[in-house]
């Protein structure tokens, strides 16, 4: 598959995994290993003191994987700001996805908030990865306040509903300069095979894989619906038509044929 | 003296460093990030900084996320 460039740093997959929900840390660790996936993400979160428990960081590879630390939980600019700035002092790359989600019933990102926090971001040198609205007006927005992609949504978060906001995709990925990356709602490998056939440049899960009976099998199926999207899109899809075209050659002799 | 760490009152004792009070915690100080009265602070300067009456920490780590 040819390589995906994020602020100039290159990838060789296409597919990004989130870390959150896995019934064990060894049940991430293995899907993360079968998704092929070099970009992972992470959350902060308070210590509970009273119970600390074992640390994330001591599952990942960080050699293998980038860490890509979000800022959920954020509900503006200033609280993600916040995350922002403490996720790069725990040592990790400027790399932030960022995420704002004043709204906890259907956790829509706020568009003003995340605009606002990505000027802010950008200026003090974070490479930002905003989740957003599947909004093309915003893409572009976001693209001239310097983010290094867009991720807009196909479906609100963890409802495995796949790509319903196709048509809206598809004009941010006609108008985008930046990599462009499907993320959130894809429930299953077809998702992630559309969202590439639509010439996305990545897709991103977590819930998909993290809830279901074998995370690590799942993992292995989304890597093969991101390629299998991929090499369709390279390849070049059929135009659609309305009636029929056959494709096996007319017969000559069953009847005369014009 | 107490200082409040992650919303909670604790008592500790006088001239402890931020360094202390993690590794008291049972955190490994590479693994946290610490906010002392919302500055945050650069893991080198854990050692370098005692704690007051009446400061306010944050300790935050990381977690699973999406």
């Amino acid at each position: 598959m040819d390589s995906l460039i994020i602020a100039g740093r290159t990838f060789q997959s296409r597919l990004m995994v989130g870390t959150g929900k896995f019934s064990s840390n060894q049940a991430m660790v293995d899907a993360m290993e079968n998704s092929g996936c070099e970009i992972v993400t992470v959350a902060l979160r308070r210590v509970d003191i009273d119970r600390p428990d074992d640390s994330l960081l001591s599952h990942i590879d960080r050699s293998r994987y980038l860490l890509l630390p979000n800022t959920s939980g954020a509900r503006d600019a200033e609280e993600a700001i916040r995350l922002a700035r403490l996720a790069r002092a725990a040592g990790c790359e400027p790399w932030i996805k960022l995420e704002i989600t004043p709204d906890p019933y259907y956790l829509l990102p706020d568009p003003v908030e995340t605009l606002k926090a990505a000027e802010i971001l950008v200026k003090e040198g974070f490479v930002v990865l905003p989740y957003m609205p599947a909004d093309p007006v915003l893409a572009k927005r976001l693209e001239e306040a310097g983010t290094a992609t867009v991720m807009p949504l196909g479906a609100p978060i963890g409802t495995n509903k796949g790509l319903q906001t196709r048509d809206h995709i598809a004009i941010i990925i006609e108008q985008a300069n930046i990599p462009v990356v499907v993320d959130a709602g894809l429930g299953a490998p077809s998702h992630a095979a559309a969202a590439m056939e639509l010439g996305a440049d990545a897709v991103l899960v977590n819930t998909a894989l993290a809830d279901t009976p074998d995370p690590a099998a799942m993992a292995r199926a989304f890597r093969k619906g991101v390629e299998a999207g991929r090499e369709g899109f390279l390849a070049g899809l059929g135009q659609q038509r309305q009636k029929a075209q056959a494709s096996s050659p007319l017969t000559g002799f069953l009847r005369s044929e014009l | 003296m107490t200082i409040t760490v992650n919303g909670s009152e604790r008592t500790i004792q006088e001239n402890l460093t931020i360094q202390g009070l993690v590794e008291d915690l049972g955190l490994a100080p590479a693994h946290v990030v610490v906010e002392l009265n919302r500055h945050i602070l650069t893991q080198d300067q854990y050692s370098q900084v005692s704690l007051k009456t009446g400061d306010v920490l944050e300790i935050v780590q990381f977690v699973g996320g999406g």
